[in-house]
C-alpha cells in the first residue's frame, strides 16, 4: 500500500517536473489495447480520448453492430482477441456468466484517479466495469398542442391516454401516441418498462422460475395495447427510428423515447414550429405507483480475463483516462448524458436526469434476464393484435422463456 | 469414334483426388467440419448454472440479485465443456418441435380447428408455415416470371437488349440491406408506393404493415421481384440454345406461339427450369432477409428468422437451440428437394 | 432465337412490349428513387410527412440552399470512411472471385469427367452443404478464429467466402463442363496429354463463357454478404455491406441514414459497369451451359 502511494508521489513529481504533456499522454510505457464497441457516436468519442493518451501501447478498435454477437467467443479465445468490451447493463452479464472479465479492484486503485464511486459497477464486492455513460426512455411533448387543448404535462400513463384520447377526440392528431413497439427487443424493452412501473418481479426471488403471469403483468399488456390503439396502426414494424421521424413530421404530440435519441428532435434541422414545441420530461409512472415505467441504462468498461496482466493495466489506463475526462465531457455535452465529474446537464439530458430523481430502477443486471426479453418479444405480439388473451400471451412467454432456460442449464 | 478405352470414360480415382482436392477440403473444413459439429452441439444443453444471491451496485444504487456462481461451476464446465447431453431434448422442447404440447393440445382441445389454433401458435410451426407458404407462393412466380420476361426480351431487337437486360437485373444486384430498407420506406403508409396504394384503393386507413395478411403478400411480391432476375438470366441463356429448324417446321404446320412455346421450347430448356427450381427452392426455404428488412418480425417469422434470433437478437446466445433448427432446415431442405435428387440419381446412371 | 418466319400478329407485339416497359418500370423503380433520393436530406428521402417531399425537395431547400446536395456522398466517403471500406471490398471481391473459379474449375471437371457413384455423392453433399444456413456457420467459426488469431484479417474471409461459395460454383461449372464433349479430351489423352494438360490447355478454353458466368455470381456473394463480413471482420477491415450497417444507427443511437442510401448507390455504380461489360459473356456462356437437356 504504501509502495504504491510513495510510486504515486514519484509519478506526480516527475509529471510537474516533465510538465506539458501530463494530460494528453498518460504515459503507458508497453502492452496492446484492442477495444470491442458498439458503433455510435459517443462511443466513438470515448474510444477517441482514451486513444488520446495510448502512449507508446498498440491500440486497436472495432466499434461494430454485431458486438453482441463476437463479445463472449472473442473473450473465450485465450488470449482474448479484445483487451476491452464496452458494455451496458444488458451486455455485461453473458460475459459475467462465462466468467470472461476480471476484477477492477486494484486497477481503479492504481489509476483510477478522477473516477468517481457512483461509476464503478460492483457486484459481490468487486468491481467489475467502469460506467460512463447512462440513458433511459422517457416522455417526450408537444407544449404547443397541449397547452392547445388545456392538457396538463402527462405524469403518469394513464394520462398520456387520457391526453392522446383527448387529442384524438381533437381531430388534430388521428394517432397522437408514439412509442417503440417494434417486434422484437423494442417491444420487450416496453414490457419491461410498464413491468417494473407496476412494480412486477420477471423471477421468483433468488431463483431463475419465471414469474410474469399474474394480475400486474395482466395490467401491463392492457395498458400497453391502451397505447397502442393511439399508435399508428404499423406500431409493430416501428422502432426508435420510424417514431423519431414520426415525430418530426408532426404526426405525435405524446411520445415515449430514448434520451439518447434527443439529439435530431432539438437541433435546427426540420421544421422550426415543431422544433420549438419539442419538450422533454421524465418518464411516466402507472398504476398509481412510484417508480417510474423505465428503466436505467449504463454503459460502461470491461476487461477481458483473458489477457495479459501488462495489456488490461494498458488499457485501464487509456480507458480510465476518458473515464475521467472534464474535457470530453465538456466538448461532448451534446452526445450523451456523461456520468462522469464535471458534466453539467443540458436541456437534451431532462429526461435522464428527471428519472434519476424518481428512482427509476436500472434494467435487470440477471443472468438469464437476455432469455426472458426474447421470449416476451415475440410471444406477446398476437396480444396486441387481438388475436390471443393476455393470460394465453403471459403463458405463452413463460412457456418459451422455460425452453431456453432450460437449455441454458437455469431451470 | 465408338471404342472407348476404359481409361479414359473412367477418370482414375488418383486423378480425381488431385483435381478435386482443393475445393473438398475447402468445404469439408468450412462447411462438412462445421456441420457435424453444429449437429454435435444440437445435442447438448448447457450445464446447470448454480447461482447465488449477492449484491450488485451501479450508478442508479444497489440490490441484491442472482449472478451466476463461477467457482461452483467453472469445474463442471472444464470437465465437460461440451455441456450436458440432451439427446434431441432441445428438438423436441417447446420452441422446436414441441411434442408433449402438441400431445397436449390433441388431448385437451375440443375440435380440430382449436387444435391448429393451438399448434400454430407455436413458434416452430408458425415460423414452418410461413417459411413454406413463402416458398409455395415465390418459387412457381419466380420461374413463370422469369420465363416469360426471358420469352419477351427474346422478342426484342437486338440492338436495345443489353440495356434492357441490365434493368431486368436491377432487383438481384442491390445491396438487399439497403434495398428492403428503401422499399420499407415507399411501402409506408406515407411513402410513394403506400399513398398512391390508398388512392388506387380509396382506403385512406390502407396499411401494408399493419396487417398480417397484407405483410405476407408484400414479402411474398418482394420475393418474387427479388429472385425473377435470376431464373430469368438462366432461361433467357437457355432460350438462345433452342434449335431453330423444328420451330419452324411447328411454324409452317400452322402450330400457334403457345403451342411451340408448349412442345418445343419448354421440353428443351427442361433442365434448366430443374436448376433454378432447385436453387430458388433452396433459397426460398432459408427467406429471412425481407423479414428483417420490412421489420415483419411481429406478422412473418421463418425458420432462419428463428435462427438468427437465437444467435444474434439475445444477449444470450443459444446456440443449441440454433443448430436443432439449422439441423431440422437441413431436412427440410433435403424432403423438398427429394424427388429432384432422386431423378438426378436416375439420369446419373442411366449417363453412364 | 428470333423466330424468322413468324410472322406476330400486331396485339402480340404490342402486348409484348407494354409487358416489358411495366416489368422495367417495377424492376427498376426502387433502385432510380434512392438515386433520386441520395440528393435529398433525410428529412425529404425518408419523411412520415408526405413522400412529395422527396421531389419537391422541401427540406433540402432548407438545409442546404439548393434542391440537389451531394453532402452525403462527401461525408460518406470522407468521415465515413467509406473509401476504406471499398478497398477492402475490392481485394475480397478480387480474391474470392480468383480462388472460387480456380478450386471450381478442377473440381467441377473432375467431377464431369468421373462416373463413378462417389462422384453423385458428392455432388448431393455439396447440395446438402448449401442448404446450412451461413448465420449458423459462421458462429460456428468465431471461437476457433478467435483461438487460433485469425479473426479480423482479410484472408480468413476470402477463405471463408470461397468455401461456402464452392457449392453453387461447383454445381454450375459441373453443368457447363457437362456440356463440352468428351471427345475433346479424350482425344488429347489419347495424343499423350496428362488430365492437367488437357484441363489447361483444351478444356479451359472451352470453358471461357461459363467461367465468366460463375465468377460473376461469385463477385455478387462476395460483393453483397453481410453475415461472414460484419462477424468476420475488424474495423480496420470492414467491407462496405458492413460500413453501410454502421451508417444505419442503433436502437438507442441515431445513425446516418442519407451516408447508407449514397453508400448504397455508390456501390451499385461499379457492379452496373461490370454487369454491362460482362453481359455478353455472361449470356453465351450460360447458353454453353444450358444445352445439355
Amino acid at each position: 500500500m504504501r509502495e504504491t502511494n510513495m510510486k504515486k508521489i514519484l509519478i506526480s513529481l516527475l509529471f510537474l517536473l516533465f510538465g506539458t504533456s501530463v494530460y494528453a499522454d498518460c504515459n503507458i510505457k508497453s502492452g496492446s489495447i484492442n477495444i470491442l464497441a458498439n458503433d455510435f457516436p459517443a462511443l466513438r468519442t470515448f474510444v477517441e480520448t482514451a486513444k488520446g493518451c495510448k502512449g507508446n501501447a498498440d491500440f486497436k478498435v472495432t466499434h461494430s453492430s454485431e458486438h453482441n454477437k463476437i463479445a463472449v467467443p472473442a473473450l473465450t479465445a485465450n488470449p482474448s482477441e479484445f483487451s476491452a468490451r464496452i458494455a451496458a447493463n444488458s451486455s455485461i452479464v453473458p460475459l459475467m456468466n462465462q466468467d470472461l472479465i476480471r476484477p477492477l479492484d486494484d486497477l481503479v486503485k492504481k489509476y483510477g484517479k478522477g473516477i468517481q464511486d457512483s461509476q464503478l459497477i460492483t457486484i459481490d464486492g468487486k468491481i467489475m466495469a467502469v460506467a460512463f455513460m447512462a440513458n433511459t426512455q422517457h416522455l417526450y411533448y408537444r407544449e404547443d398542442v397541449l397547452k392547445e387543448l388545456g392538457i396538463a404535462i402527462p405524469k403518469t400513463y394513464e394520462e398520456v391516454v387520457a391526453a392522446s384520447e383527448k387529442i384524438r377526440a381533437s381531430g388534430k392528431m388521428q394517432y397522437p401516441y408514439a412509442a417503440a413497439y417494434k417486434a422484437g427487443w423494442n417491444l420487450a424493452e416496453e414490457f419491461v418498462n410498464m413491468y417494473i412501473g407496476h412494480g412486477g418481479e420477471f423471477f421468483k426471488a433468488g431463483t431463475a422460475q419465471p414469474s410474469i403471469n399474474n394480475a400486474k403483468g395482466v395490467a401491463t399488456l392492457n395498458m400497453l395495447k391502451k397505447l397502442a390503439g393511439l399508435s399508428n396502426p404499423d406500431y409493430l414494424t416501428h422502432d426508435s427510428e420510424a417514431i423519431k421521424v414520426e415525430w418530426e413530421s408532426g404526426n405525435v404530440a405524446l411520445m415515449t423515447l430514448w434520451a439518447s435519441r434527443s439529439g435530431t428532435l432539438l437541433d435546427d434541422d426540420g421544421d422550426a414550429k415543431i422544433t420549438a414545441a419539442t419538450k422533454l420530461t421524465g418518464p411516466a409512472t402507472v398504476a398509481g405507483g412510484n417508480i417510474p415505467a423505465a428503466t436505467l441504462w449504463w454503459d460502461g468498461f470491461t476487461l477481458a480475463k483473458n489477457r495479459s496482466d501488462a495489456d488490461a493495466e494498458a488499457t485501464f489506463r487509456a480507458l480510465a483516462h476518458a473515464a475521467a475526462n472534464k474535457k470530453m465531457v465538456a466538448d461532448a455535452a451534446d452526445q450523451a448524458v456523461w456520468l462522469i465529474e464535471g458534466f453539467k446537464p443540458g436541456p437534451k439530458s431532462i429526461g435522464v436526469i428527471e428519472a434519476v430523481k424518481m428512482k427509476a430502477k436500472p434494467y435487470p443486471m440477471l443472468p438469464q434476464m437476455g432469455l426472458m426479453h426474447g421470449a416476451l418479444g415475440s410471444e406477446i405480439v398476437e396480444f396486441l393484435q387481438g388475436k390471443e388473451s393476455a393470460e394465453q400471451a403471459l403463458k405463452d412467454v413463460e412457456a418459451a422463456y422455460m425452453s431456453k432456460a432450460k437449455e441454458q442449464g437455469f431451470l | 469414334m465408338g471404342i472407348k478405352s476404359p481409361l479414359i470414360t473412367l477418370m482414375p480415382n488418383k486423378t480425381f483426388f488431385w483435381f478435386f482436392l482443393p475445393t473438398g477440403l475447402a468445404m469439408i473444413l468450412f462447411i462438412g467440419l462445421p456441420i457435424i459439429s453444429t449437429g454435435i452441439q444440437s445435442f447438448y444443453a448447457q450445464h446447470d448454472q448454480v447461482v447465488k444471491e449477492v449484491k450488485k451496485c451501479d450508478p442508479f444504487g444497489c440490490t441484491v440479485s442472482i449472478v451466476v456462481d463461477q467457482e461452483k461451476t467453472s469445474k463442471i464446465r472444464e470437465e465437460k465443456p461440451l455441456g450436458k447431453f440432451n439427446g434431441f431434448g432441445t428438438y423436441v422442447d417447446r420452441n422446436h418441435l414441441a411434442i408433449e404440447e402438441i400431445g397436449k393440445f390433441w388431448n385437451e382441445t375440443n375440435s380440430f380447428g382449436e387444435f391448429v389454433d393451438q399448434v400454430t401458435n407455436l413458434p416452430f410451426y408458425k415460423a414452418l408455415i410461413f417459411t413454406l407458404t413463402y416458398c409455395l407462393f415465390v418459387t412457381p412466380n419466380v420461374l413463370l416470371l422469369g420465363f416469360i420476361i426471358a420469352l419477351s426480351l427474346n422478342a426484342v431487337t437486338r440492338r436495345i437488349r443489353g440495356p434492357l437486360i441490365f434493368g431486368t437485373i436491377l432487383p438481384m444486384i442491390v445491396t438487399p440491406l439497403v434495398g428492403s430498407l428503401v422499399l420499407f420506406w415507399m411501402i409506408d403508409a406515407e411513402g410513394i408506393i403506400g399513398a398512391n396504394l390508398q388512392m388506387l384503393m380509396d382506403d385512406p386507413y390502407l396499411s401494408l404493415k399493419s396487417s398480417k395478411t397484407l405483410t405476407w403478400i408484400t414479402i411474398i411480391i418482394y420475393g418474387i421481384w427479388h429472385h425473377s432476375p435470376f431464373a430469368f438470366v438462366v432461361f433467357y441463356a437457355a432460350l438462345q440454345t433452342v434449335p431453330q429448324e423444328p420451330v419452324e417446321a411447328a411454324i409452317i404446320d400452322g402450330a400457334s406461339r403457345w403451342q411451340r412455346v408448349r412442345h418445343i421450347v419448354l421440353p428443351h430448356i427442361y433442365p434448366v427450369v430443374t436448376f433454378v427450381a432447385l436453387i430458388s427452392l433452396m433459397d426460398n426455404f432459408r427467406v429471412f432477409e425481407p423479414i428483417i428488412g420490412f421489420s415483419a418480425e411481429g406478422s412473418a417469422q421463418s425458420l432462419s428468422w428463428l435462427i438468427y434470433d437465437n444467435l444474434v437478437n439475445e444477449e444470450v446466445i443459444l446456440f443449441g437451440s440454433a443448430a436443432a433448427t439449422s439441423m431440422m432446415t437441413i431436412v427440410g431442405i433435403a424432403i423438398l428437394l427429394a424427388p429432384v435428387l432422386i431423378r438426378t440419381w436416375k439420369e446419373f446412371r442411366t449417363a453412364r | 432465337m428470333e423466330y424468322g418466319l413468324d410472322k406476330r400478329s400486331n396485339a402480340l407485339k404490342i402486348f409484348n412490349t407494354t409487358f416489358i416497359i411495366v416489368w422495367l418500370l417495377v424492376a427498376c423503380f426502387p433502385f432510380i428513387w434512392t438515386f433520386w433520393g441520395s440528393f435529398k436530406v433525410r428529412a425529404d428521402f425518408f419523411s412520415r410527412a408526405d413522400w412529395w417531399y422527396a421531389i419537391t425537395a422541401f427540406n433540402t431547400l432548407l438545409e442546404t440552399g439548393g434542391k440537389f446536395t451531394t453532402d452525403a456522398y462527401s461525408q460518406a466517403w470522407t468521415e465515413g470512411e467509406f473509401w476504406k471500406a471499398s478497398r477492402n471490398t475490392v481485394i475480397v471481391t478480387f480474391f474470392v472471385v480468383t480462388i472460387s473459379l480456380f478450386l471450381g474449375t478442377l473440381g467441377a471437371y473432375a467431377l464431369s469427367r468421373s462416373t463413378r457413384n462417389y462422384a453423385f455423392w458428392i455432388l448431393i453433399a455439396a447440395l446438402i452443404f448449401r442448404a446450412m444456413p451461413h448465420i449458423t456457420l459462421v458462429s460456428g467459426y468465431l471461437f476457433p478464429f478467435f483461438q487460433l488469431q485469425i479473426w479480423g484479417i482479410l484472408p480468413t474471409t476470402i477463405v471463408v467466402l470461397v468455401a461456402i461459395n464452392q457449392p453453387f460454383t461447383l454445381w454450375l461449372l459441373y453443368s457447363f463442363f457437362k456440356t463440352v464433349p468428351k471427345e475433346l479430351d479424350e482425344s488429347a489423352l489419347i495424343d499423350g496429354c496428362s488430365y492437367f494438360q488437357a484441363f489447361r490447355h483444351i478444356i479451359m478454353p472451352v470453358m471461357w463463357p461459363g467461367v465468366i458466368t460463375a465468377g460473376l455470381f461469385s463477385l455478387m456473394l462476395a460483393y453483397n454478404d453481410f453475415t461472414v463480413t460484419a462477424l468476420l471482420l475488424n474495423q480496420e477491415n470492414h467491407t462496405m455491406v458492413p460500413k453501410i450497417q454502421s451508417y444505419l444507427g442503433t436502437n438507442q443511437h441515431e445513425g446516418n441514414l442519407m451516408w447508407a442510401v449514397s453508400a448504397v448507390v455508390s456501390a451499385t455504380a461499379p457492379l452496373f459497369m461490370l454487369v454491362m461489360f460482362f453481359q455478353r459473356q455472361v449470356i453465351s456462356g450460360l447458353t454453353a451451359g444450358a444445352v445439355k437437356g
